[in-house]
């Protein structure tokens, strides 16, 4: 029974009708047709590494959406597990040689070790503390990365990372390749994302979100929930960044930087939050912006990305994916009225 | 020579006295640059329940002010330490204007990211403007050189920092506790609805509070000026020592900001000086051991801790 009650009254509608059921069977096989459809035409859309950088921001941002549109926590220090497993991958790879996916496997698990104490005493706090709290932690592994020179480098960072890929030359040495494989990783790290946030776990945070109180008095350790979830958004984190590392050949500090922080904070609330869409959109619009600006020599990217930022946070709370639903949704029922009467 | 390697142990010992003044002073200066900033931050939560991210950038700009109004204008340090809190006045006033006052009813959360947005789009400006390389300020004549106490050599710009630092976070505690307007800004601060009941307009008072927190962020930066490297980043940095101030201070506490925040300049001081390496990071382990014994901070109340 209480599983019934912590769902929202649009769930009990698809519960009830079978033909809304169906419509939306049909609306995200239809999405992730599209998601699919355009991840694989990327690269020949534009340059792979730019494409790679958009993939891989885009899980990032999916962790950071998972926190904040699905648990009503914001994170403003999830560079310290994009940035650690970047590290860590980097480590993997260049020391031992083994096949990338392996490399980044072992950035992901470190990220989600890192992430079980800085959760641990960050969820003790909600709301602004939350966000202040995980920002300053994040911090403390930019100090500890910037002081430990032996094994991080410190400024210079970690140079010559390879991207071993069972000695298959075309994957290894050819970014277009190179893109396809490492895909796969990212679209596994979406799928799972989805896959958290439609299951009976998943609900348990969205009511924690809606009403953390109500929660708590169902039953629902709700500490417990906010660490694991923190945790494995932080895997999703740390796979991204693997990946990063993995296609850009080094880890410098700026992975760890709080700046990296605010950045998927940004694409993930212009994307939209709580729409795991949401964040592959804004991901894919500042990358690109910031690819375009660099190349036309424009050195203030913040003041383009501070400006947009300021207007979505007045203006479009909803992100890019939320405003284009709301309008789509709202144009449906213009049409079926319309039809009615 | 010889005096003094009668007694070599004791020497030694003067010494670390004195090296350990030194830092204790270095420290407090460190400290009252936070304790305005921090203060600044405080007011503003306190009033309006912003968190302002942007209080870094400020604090920059009231340090790259300085440096303006002396490179271009040649005007000093004294009258710097005026204009400039009041230029920042008019600056905080426009940007709550213009944007905060927009969000206040919605989630903190939203102001906090608009604040975000706000510090990326004015640190770049500024680089654009004055590029990445240090802008030159100097000590103000009057204040360069040391001043001994004692056996004890004390820069006397950190001694003035100190004091004038104390002085305003006095003032402004005064101000709060013992004035008519400090009594609406608590009262506002803390039940605006019954504020409101008893006849007091209590929005017409979240715009200059606002704009005077700003201030302190722009006055903390013109004392940063004559010994802090002048850049479009130096605030990316101390925004994020000031956030585990307030949260070590407790957010809504404004005693509470002060004391942290000297106490964070003290722990900064004395890392440096015992153990470089860990300097940075025993601020972020202080704040790990508050929020694990005192979640609501050293001076919050409990059910702002939620």
């Amino acid at each position: 029974m209480s599983e019934t009650v912590l769902e929202s009254p649009k769930e009990t509608r698809y519960l009830l009708d079978p033909a809304a059921r169906r419509s939306r069977m049909i609306r995200r096989t239809v999405l992730l047709a599209v998601g699919l459809i355009a991840t694989f035409l990327l690269p020949w859309m534009i340059y792979p590494p730019v494409a790679m950088d958009i993939a891989a921001w885009a899980l990032f941002a999916i962790s950071v959406d998972l926190l904040l549109g699905y648990t009503g926590l914001l994170s403003f220090g999830h560079a310290a597990f994009w940035g650690s497993s970047a590290y860590v991958t980097g480590l993997i790879a260049i020391k031992s040689g083994l096949p990338f996916p392996v490399a980044i496997l072992g950035g992901m698990l470190a990220a989600m070790i890192i992430a079980v104490p800085i959760g641990w005493l960050s969820v003790r706090r909600a709301g602004i503390y939350f966000a202040m709290v995980t920002l300053a932690f994040a911090q403390m592994i930019y100090f500890v990365a910037n002081q430990w020179k032996d094994v991080t480098g410190g400024e210079n960072g970690l140079q010559g990372v390879p991207s071993n890929f069972f000695g298959i030359k075309l994957v290894e040495s050819d970014s277009f390749y190179f893109y396809y494989v490492a895909v796969l990783l990212i679209i596994l790290g979406a799928w799972a994302a989805w896959r958290i946030v439609h299951s009976p776990f998943g609900r348990v945070l969205q009511s924690i979100r809606d009403n953390p109180a109500r929660a708590r008095a169902l039953g629902y350790d709700v500490e417990k929930y906010k660490l694991a979830a923190f945790v494995l958004s932080a895997g999703l984190a740390g796979l991204a960044g693997g990946v990063f590392a993995i296609s850009h050949g080094f880890v410098s500090l700026q992975e760890l930087d709080w700046t990296t922080s605010g950045k998927v904070v940004l694409m993930t609330v212009i994307g939209g939050m709580g729409t795991l869409w949401g964040g592959p959109v804004g991901a894919a619009l500042i990358v690109l912006l910031e690819d375009a600006l660099a190349t036309s020599g424009f050195d203030g990217i913040g003041i383009i990305t501070g400006s947009i930022f300021i207007v979505v946070v007045l203006l479009f709370r909803r992100g890019i994916w939320g405003t284009a639903t709301l309008l789509i949704e709202k144009a449906r029922k213009a049409i079926v009225s319309r039809k009615r009467s | 020579m010889g005096g003094i390697s009668v007694h070599p142990l004791e020497t030694q010992e003067n010494r670390d006295m004195e090296d350990f003044i030194q830092y204790t002073v270095q420290g407090l200066s460190a400290g009252g640059f936070y304790a305005l900033a921090a203060l600044g931050l405080a007011v503003i939560f306190g009033a309006l329940g912003v968190v302002n991210f942007a209080h870094g950038a400020c604090y920059m700009l009231g340090a790259v002010g300085a440096a303006v109004l002396l490179g271009t204008f040649n005007i000093n340090f004294w009258a710097a330490l005026v204009i400039i809190p009041l230029l920042m006045f008019g600056f905080g006033v426009l940007i709550e204007r213009l944007l905060i006052q927009w969000l206040l009813r919605l989630d903190i959360l939203y102001n906090f990211l608009l604040t975000f947005g706000l510090a990326l789009l004015l640190v770049d400006l500024v680089k654009r403007e004055y590029g990445v390389s240090g802008l030159p300020y100097e000590v103000p004549p009057g204040l360069e050189g040391l001043v001994t106490i004692g056996s004890v050599s004390i820069q006397k710009y950190q001694l003035f920092v100190f004091a004038f630092s104390v002085v305003i976070c006095l003032a402004v505690w005064l101000l709060l506790t013992r004035t008519r307007v400090g009594m609406i800004v608590r009262a506002a601060t803390e039940e605006p609805e019954r504020t409101r009941a008893l006849g007091i307009n209590v929005g017409r008072w979240v715009t200059p509070i606002f704009g005077f927190g700003i201030a302190l962020a722009g006055l903390a930066g013109v004392l940063a000026a004559p010994f802090r490297a002048i850049t479009a980043s130096m605030g990316s940095n101390f925004i994020i020592v000031l956030f585990a101030i307030v949260v070590i201070g407790g957010l809504g506490s404004i005693l509470g900001a002060v004391v942290a925040g000297f106490l964070v300049g003290l722990v900064e001081a004395y890392g440096q000086a015992y153990a470089p390496s860990f300097s940075q990071l025993v601020i972020f382990i202080l704040m790990a051991i508050v929020i694990l014994v005192r979640p609501a901070g050293l001076f919050g109340r409990r059910q702002e801790a939620v």
